[in-house]
């Protein structure tokens, strides 16, 4: 083992790579779980706020659906990392204000909380405009179907309308879900460890750029490929009982 | 039902047998006025179709009956209880609607199945979530209606691998499972492939002559004159006649029946 990894000049790579220090794989890994941890945050704050935007959109009044136009169309208009930025300051600064407005001190912001909540709402636009969407595609006779035998909305939103838009959703939403592993990256800016800027640190104190930066590419592939393999089954259960165009099974 | 008895004042015993009582209901969509005026009583056990040209307001009754529109203006007594309503004619006790709702049930034209649940599960849906029977005795009793329809060998299959006359039949399960005082069609059989008529109507047929109230909207005639003890004739949001089979198709009175009735022979 030692001796192929030798002659192939990879032995460096790999030393550098191990787990434990002086090695830095530890730090990508921890870096990774990072990621996961504010990606996972992110999808479902976004999931939330873009339900109760998609139901705002389509049956809320004048002012509900003006205020979550303004919403949709500024977060998808300004880049990313623009909004990161404006979050990130904006939300820290607020919640400074109020812990001294109650008396307190200056809070340590957790990198998590605000990595969540600042892509969750950029996530949470782009999921109103899908589920808006998906909502939209569901024959309303099927929602009329469960009014007219007394179901109330509450229920018929949970047992009719979610589940039957969830085929037309899937898609979108998975792709959603990769953008969320990916923005990831982008709250390095503001100094949080992130795999993006754990990889940066460890590829400047060693200065092996090639193998950290590869080594991350090969784990964020690894993300995309667990999504698809994970979604392919979630867009095959929320089919279930459309034929399919291919013919086959039920 | 034990329910609309209860809510049956006692003073009103002369009414008890009214399911279905509609009284000068009126229903306008913007400037277009499509209901001018209608009055209908349905007693328990009456089969009442409706017939009348498209357009003639037959859907738009239907479902004003069970809010699925709001009515403009009228009153409105379902199985003796009146539905409260606003001025505007929206009914402003949201949760005896629901009741009132679980209590009629509504056959539609494009059977409206739930297409990510299977028979069974559509079938079961309203009595367990809704109606909050024990899933076990709604599971056998959903197995013993879809037999009745001729699809006890369906239950798991999904709708869309259904015939247009399965699914109907399918829907007709759904709507028994809720034990409803009164059944609402509207024209179930008109999206239907000609030779898949029969098989709904044979259902139906079979529930009209097992007592069950009903309001049918219906293009067939031969059959609305066969199964309905009273027929109504709507004309452009009104009225035009009533009375039992024989006398309106034997012996139609106003003009325009008359008329309808050759158009559609
Ligand atoms: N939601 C709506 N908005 C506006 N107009 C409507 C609406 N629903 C029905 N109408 C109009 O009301 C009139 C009566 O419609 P309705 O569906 O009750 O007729 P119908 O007697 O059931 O006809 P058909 O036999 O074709 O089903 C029609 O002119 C129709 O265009
Ligand atoms: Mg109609």
């Amino acid at each position: 083992m030692t001796g192929l990894l030798e002659s192939l000049g990879l032995a460096q790579s790999a030393e550098l790579l191990s787990l434990s220090p002086p090695g830095w794989g530890g730090n990508l890994l921890r870096g990774l779980s990072n990621s996961l941890q504010i990606a996972f945050g992110a999808y479902a704050l976004g999931l939330v706020i873009g339900l109760f935007g998609a139901y705002g959109k389509l049956y809320g009044g004048k002012v509900t659906r003006d205020l979550l136009a303004i919403y949709t169309t500024v977060i998808r208009a300004v880049p990313e990392l623009v909004l990161i930025l404006i979050l990130y300051y904006v939300g820290s600064d607020i919640i400074n204000k109020i812990s001294a407005a109650v008396g307190g001190g200056r809070v340590e912001i957790n990198g998590v909380a605000a990595g969540i909540w600042v892509l969750g709402v950029v996530q949470g636009a782009y999921a109103t405009e899908i589920l808006r969407g998906a909502i939209q595609a569901v024959p309303p006779g099927q929602i009329e179907a469960a009014k007219s035998y007394g179901m109330p909305a509450f229920m018929t939103m949970r047992r009719v309308t979610i589940p039957a838009m969830m085929s037309f959703a899937v898609p979108g939403l998975a792709n959603l879900w990769l953008i969320a592993t990916k923005d990831t990256a982008l709250l390095a800016v503001v100094g949080f460890n992130e795999l993006t800027l754990e990889t940066r640190q460890a590829a400047s104190s060693t200065r092996a750029y090639f193998t950290f930066f590869l080594s991350a590419g090969f784990l964020y592939l690894m993300v995309t490929l667990c999504s698809g393999v994970i979604f392919g089954r979630i867009e095959k259960w929320a089919r279930r009982g459309q034929p399919s165009l291919t013919g086959g099974s039920k | 039902m034990d329910a609309a008895k209860a809510a049956t004042p006692a003073n009103h015993t002369t009414e008890n047998d009214e399911a279905i009582k509609v009284e000068d209901l009126h229903k306008s969509f913007g400037p277009l006025e499509v209901l001018k005026g209608v009055s209908l009583t349905a007693h328990k056990g009456d089969v009442v179709a409706i017939i009348g040209g498209s357009g003639s307001g037959k859907s738009t009754m239907l479902r004003c009956i069970n809010f699925l529109e709001t009515p403009s203006s009228g009153k409105i007594t379902i199985g003796g209880e009146q539905v409260e309503m606003h001025d505007d004619g929206s009914p402003s006790n949201r949760r005896q609607i629901e009741r009132i709702r679980t209590r009629l049930a509504m056959v539609f034209q494009q059977f409206n199945l739930w297409t990510h649940r299977t028979l069974l599960e559509n079938v079961i849906e309203v009595p367990v979530h809704v109606l909050k029977v024990p899933k076990a005795q709604a599971i056998a009793r959903a197995h013993e209606l879809l037999e009745r329809v001729g699809l006890g060998d369906r239950a798991d299959t999904y709708p869309a691998y259904l015939s247009g006359g399965q699914q109907q039949r399918a829907a007709i399960a759904r709507a028994l499972a809720v034990d409803p005082s009164v059944m609402l069609f509207d024209e179930p059989t008109s999206a239907l492939d000609p030779e898949l008529v029969g098989e709904v109507l044979t259902v139906i047929r079979d529930l009209a002559s097992e007592g069950r109230t009903m309001l049918l909207v219906t293009h067939e005639m031969k059959f609305a004159r066969e199964v309905a003890n009273h027929v109504v004739y709507l004309y452009q949001g009104r009225i035009e006649e009533q009375g039992p089979p024989a006398e309106v198709f034997g012996n139609p009175k106003s003009e325009r029946l008359k008329q309808f009735l050759s158009s559609v022979a």
